[in-house]
């Protein structure tokens, strides 16, 4: 069995001892991170707007890409060190969503963690990224919640009769 | 030559100065290219060498004032300022996003107030990224935090943004009472900001976390902050003790440059490019190109569209245009377009109310305006990856609120 799990920062944890415990002793495991680049665009684009000033060097040193490249070796290391199992790492960067489906090419099971509302059962404990990747996995899902799950109890009651099902959530 | 061929000879030069600045060619820099501008401009007598001779002794004072800033935010950075205020979000923040947003905004607001916005935006938004990573969160709203405050922040003081220090000669105000009448649009024009951000990013903010070690208590640069609390006081009683406050920009300057130059820490040549002459160049060259445009009709355009009242429509109406006009030529050269009219025919009001619009208006695109957003998607640069629809919707989303509390808070402070 090949696996990918996917963590991300926040709840890197949670998803690594999902793992360890769910997946059969001769699985091979994917430990995999994708640093979003966009901040790293966003604060380029910052200093775009600074007309007539710091006139950007195109030699100067990525600084924030060597940041976030070290953060998530950093992060990579200490999962597999968590997982406590042998390990491919893989780190990519780019538009997240696209990069873990890309990732998940050949793979049978992806583990990844809910990243949005944890308070509530429904839709909203999925954000937009993590609802692409469940979207278009090619592969079988394993979806965590982080922490322990909501009740019951937090689903709204269901409508009168006669009402047309809910529609699926929009797609993002 | 002829007043409208005047004018269009300085419109196209601007223009050209304009796409230089934006586009940015390998080989030809801002500060040539707009020197080069205004001195042709001269030569055909688009404008006559007394009239640049005028512009350039009323942006002097200015672009001192700009280089002394420069080099004390400079001397912060080799200070440690700007590493210890990432020790004080990391330790402030327990382990918490939302915590860390909140310290990423009231830091980042600080320091775009004090040191302006490019402090905010080239010093200390790669230790807000770094500190996100080593704290293991999100760096995308803390991010997006140091853009739009770097904006929206920069109401404040004179020395928040160069638009201020240009309006502050025309405004006639103190520099106390500049801050006494914007410190009220600044706090509304934040708030608007922290109220969407939490909405906008309550994915990224709220998700559950395995607490952290606590991190080391941060080491505050003493030398540093004691030089800023100085040139603040000093600007503060500017007015009291009648002493320009450009005076204690430059004595604040001198006071964290000198010991660096004897400790050797920092070279002549270093603290020379820290000043950044190009850019000073650029914005006298601006400023003769702009008045060129001016005297030969801009200003009476400008006068037939931009409301002269105090009245909150008027005000309103002001700082709307401003940010549309920010927006289309970026908010350098409109701050130097509206600010000689709003003060010749409104005083302080307005001219607040113009400050409001361009400062706050660039936050409507991620780059500053949309012609360079325009330029930046045609050349295809790097940082068009971002997901365009999600930054101008959070500008959409904070901008339009924003202008309209800050200015209705401007209102108020005048009325009182």
């Amino acid at each position: 069995m090949r696996a990918l799990v996917w963590i991300i920062e926040d709840t890197w944890q949670a998803t690594i001892d999902e793992a360890a415990q769910f997946l059969p002793g001769d699985a091979e495991i994917t430990l995999l991170h994708v640093a979003s680049t966009e901040p790293e665009a966003v604060a380029r684009a910052a200093r775009h707007g600074l007309l007539g000033r710091h006139p950007p060097r195109p030699a100067a040193p990525k600084e924030l890409q060597a940041i976030s490249e070290q953060a998530a070796h950093e992060l990579l290391t200490d999962a597999q060190e968590r997982l406590g199992r042998p390990a491919n790492l893989q780190a990519r960067r780019g538009r997240v969503e696209r990069e873990v489906v890309a990732a998940a090419d050949g793979i049978d099971i992806l583990i990844l963690a809910r990243d949005g509302d944890r308070d509530c059962l429904g839709p909203r404990s999925l954000g937009p990224v993590t609802r692409f990747v469940i979207d278009h996995a090619p592969c079988g899902v394993l979806l965590i919640w982080p922490d322990s799950a909501p009740g019951l109890s937090t689903i709204p009651p269901p409508p009168p009769a006669g009402t047309p099902p809910p529609h699926p959530p929009p797609h993002s | 030559m002829t007043d409208g061929l005047a004018l269009a000879a300085a419109l196209v030069v601007l223009a050209a100065t304009l796409a230089v600045a934006v586009t940015r060619p390998p080989h030809v820099s801002e500060a040539v290219a707009a020197a080069t501008g205004a001195v042709l401009l001269v030569v055909v007598g688009a404008i006559g060498l007394s009239g640049a001779d005028h512009a350039l002794r009323t942006l002097g004072p200015t672009v001192g004032f700009l280089a002394a800033m420069l080099l004390i935010a400079d001397g912060c950075r080799r200070e440690g300022l700007f590493d210890a205020m990432g020790a004080v979000m990391a330790r402030g923040s327990g382990g918490s996003p939302q915590r860390l947003l909140a310290f990423v905004f009231v830091i980042a607001a600080a320091i775009t107030a004090v040191l302006s916005l490019d402090a905010t935006i080239v010093l200390l938004t790669p230790v807000v990224f770094a500190t996100a990573a080593r704290m293991r969160t999100s760096a995308r709203p803390q991010v997006y935090a140091c853009a739009h405050l770097a904006n929206s922040a920069s109401l404040l003081l004179p020395v928040s943004n160069l638009t201020n220090l240009l309006a502050f000669h025309a405004s006639h105000l103190s520099f106390l009472r500049f801050a006494a009448l914007m410190v009220l649009p600044t706090i509304a024009a934040v708030a608007v900001e922290w109220v969407v951000f939490k909405r906008f990013f309550a994915a990224d903010l709220t998700r559950p976390r395995h607490a952290g070690a606590r991190p080391a208590r941060p080491d505050l640069p003493r030398f540093a902050v004691a030089v800023l609390a100085f040139t603040l006081a000093g600007f503060a009683l500017s007015s009291v003790v009648g002493i320009e406050p450009v005076w204690f920009a430059a004595v604040g300057a001198a006071a964290i440059t000198g010991p660096a130059l004897a400790r050797r820490t920092a070279t002549p040549v270093a603290l020379a490019r820290a000043a950044e002459p190009g850019f000073l160049i650029f914005v006298l060259a601006l400023g003769v190109i702009v008045q060129a445009a001016s005297v030969n009709g801009l200003d009476s355009a400008v006068r037939a569209v931009l409301p002269t009242g105090g009245s909150l429509p008027d005000l309103l109406a002001i700082a709307a245009l401003s940010a549309v006009f920010a927006n289309l030529v970026n908010n350098l050269p409109a701050t130097l377009m509206l600010i000689p009219v709003a003060a010749a025919t409104g005083g302080a009001g307005p001219v607040l109310a113009v400050l409001i619009g361009v400062n706050v208006g660039p936050n409507l695109t991620y780059v500053g305006s949309l012609a360079t957003l325009l330029w930046r998607r045609v050349l295809r640069a790097e940082d068009t990856d971002v997901e365009l629809g999600e930054f101008l919707r959070l500008g959409a989303l904070t901008v339009p609120a924003a202008l309209v509390a800050a200015t209705v808070l401007l209102w108020l402070a005048l009325k009182a």
